[in-house]
């Protein structure tokens, strides 16, 4: 016996909205990169209340895809702002305004 | 309220109140420990849903690797703190009012679903048969996700030796 179904997805809900707020408001790089981890988490967590509330495996077995794709993006994603950073020497994303070298 | 539910309720806040600091902060190392805290959080919360192995690697995968992988950079980088975005009014209002109704109908969704209100049971999901499960049904899938590790991992290399490259011949150009 733990909670219902609702309270778990409002929980999950206002996790990723943190994390919506991290990817849009912060000017840094890196924390938007965070915010997008804070929302593959909190999708997670749905995932899995999902597979815990139908009694189906599947939703656990996707949980395990998101952590790999998490690990995936985060990779090429700081290997992307260090090669930027390399280039301006700053990591507002602000001063990526030009298209060209 | 079971001994169950005063753990997810305890987790919860636990949960929102280090992500919402990790968000918050201005110097990124803080923000960084105080998001290992939630991810810890996150891996109790797997466990207690009954997901054991998922609650082990979230440990190791989101609070060990990826984390460390952000202090490596953030020490290897000289990141000066930086503020939040101000946008004006006439830029957040819009997004605002959008995300309000979006709230709305959501809790509207979620309470008005009769299914949801049942107080799930526990269950447990031992390693030993998740892993059965993943790859006698999901064995395509798996050997997809490792295609697109090797992928990410040879252009986070690509990402890392072009510059070397470049670099080098831009110093030749100058001297």
């Amino acid at each position: 016996m733990i909670v219902p179904y609702s309270h778990i997805l409002m929980f999950a809900g206002i996790l990723f909205a943190m994390g919506i707020f991290c990817a849009v408001a912060r000017r840094n790089l890196i924390m938007m990169l965070i915010g997008v981890e804070i929302m593959l988490n909190a999708a997670g967590l749905a995932f899995v209340a999902a597979a815990l509330r139908w009694q189906q495996l599947e939703g656990q077995v996707f949980v395990l895809f998101i952590f790999a794709i998490a690990a995936a993006e985060v990779s090429v994603g700081l290997a992307l702002i260090v090669y930027a950073y390399r280039r301006t020497g700053s990591l507002d994303p602000e001063t990526y305004n030009i298209l060209r070298w | 309220m079971t001994v169950y539910g005063a753990v997810f309720y305890i987790l919860a806040g636990v949960i929102l109140i280090a992500t919402g600091l990790a968000i918050t902060r201005r110097n990124l190392v803080h923000s960084i420990v105080y998001l290992v805290i939630s991810f810890f959080g996150s891996a109790m919360l797997y466990y207690l849903f009954g997901a054991p192995l998922l609650a082990a690697l979230e440990i190791i995968i989101y609070a060990g690797a990826i984390m460390v992988l952000f202090l490596f950079i953030i020490m290897m980088l000289r990141v000066e703190p930086s503020a939040l975005r101000k946008p004006t009014l006439r830029q957040w209002l819009p997004a605002g009012v959008l995300g309000l109704i979006y709230v709305a109908v959501a809790i509207l969704v979620v309470t008005t679903d009769p299914g949801s209100q049942t107080i799930l049971e526990t269950a447990l999901a031992r390693p030993r048969v998740f892993g059965r499960f993943l790859f006698q049904r999901y064995w395509l899938s798996v050997e997809i996700v490792s295609f697109l590790l090797l992928i990410a991992l040879v252009g986070a290399l690509y990402l890392g030796k072009a510059f070397v490259k470049e670099g080098g011949d831009q110093k030749e150009d100058q001297s």
